[in-house]
């Protein structure tokens, strides 16, 4: 009785992690590439618009753009079903770090304004932005040091 | 039919991304926060070797959307900062460049969190 057990169980572990690894990477990769492309069609709403902004603000203001759609969605609970479905795709993003911000800091606002949403917001998202500011400026003490070698 | 390649490019580069975090999420334990930090740093790397603005040329913000393009604005104003202002442009270069970013997500973060209902578990 135990043999075919073991070996139906091999079978099983062999297709089903691996189905449902192409289920989720289908997902994430066309949530993904969706989200992707709304910020792109952003870019051109505000390269067009008659203000001739510099690039690095149109920039800007997608991600703030973006930010702003995903801090709502997650308000209302939508942005966290989408991240049900779509796993990946909705973490990578830069609304995923919104998402992240914004979902810690409503967790934790029973806990009070001061100690809990504002102390708690970054509890997921801190890291990033330790590592982030943190790895920008050894960039750039590289760069100083190397300096001659970069121009 | 330009602008169909180019959202095209957008999605699949875009969706590129996402779909390697997701193979990591799958293979291994790792969290969500493990990964935004690992795309982060990649993008702070790609940046400052220069290769993210050929990736940001082809792929517009499907390179500049995900978090790895969060990255390379940090590098690119870390760089840029420095190149100007030296040492203090050092400091200051990579946060200035996604000051706007940062700004938004404190700010509308602190409003949805006032505003929205917590949920009661």
């Amino acid at each position: 009785m135990n043999a075919p057990n073991e070996k139906y169980l091999e079978l099983v572990h062999g297709k089903m992690p691996k189905s449902k690894h192409i289920a989720t990477m289908f997902r994430a990769f066309w949530t993904g590439g969706t989200i992707c492309a709304i910020g792109q069609a952003f870019t051109d709403l505000y390269s067009s618009l008659p203000y001739d902004l510099p690039e690095d603000d149109v920039s800007a203001l997608t991600t703030i753009t973006l930010i702003l759609i995903t801090a709502i969605l997650t308000g209302f609970g939508v942005y966290d079903k989408i991240g049900a479905y779509a796993g990946a795709g909705s973490i990578v993003p830069i609304t995923g770090f919104a998402n992240s911000v914004v979902s810690s800091a409503i967790e934790h606002k029973r806990e009070g304004v001061v100690l809990g949403l504002c102390a708690n917001m970054f509890s997921v998202a801190g890291p990033v932005i330790v590592f982030g500011i943190s790895s920008s400026i050894v960039v750039g003490i590289i760069v100083l040091i190397f300096k001659g070698a970069f121009i | 039919m330009e602008i169909f390649l180019t959202y095209l490019k957008v999605f699949a580069v875009g969706g590129a991304f996402c779909l390697v975090g997701q193979i990591l999420i799958n293979t291994t334990k790792i969290t969500s926060a493990r990964i935004l930090v690992g795309y982060l740093l990649g993008g702070v790397l790609l940046e400052t070797v220069g290769v993210f603005k050929y990736i940001r040329n082809f792929a517009k913000a499907g390179a500049t959307v995900p978090i790895i393009g969060f990255g390379s604005s940090l590098a690119k104003g870390a760089i840029e900062g420095t190149l100007e202002n030296g040492l203090l442009g050092a400091v200051t270069g990579g946060i200035e460049a996604v000051s706007a970013g940062i700004a938004a997500v404190i700010f509308i973060a602190f409003i949805v969190g006032l505003l929205a209902k917590s949920k009661t578990k």
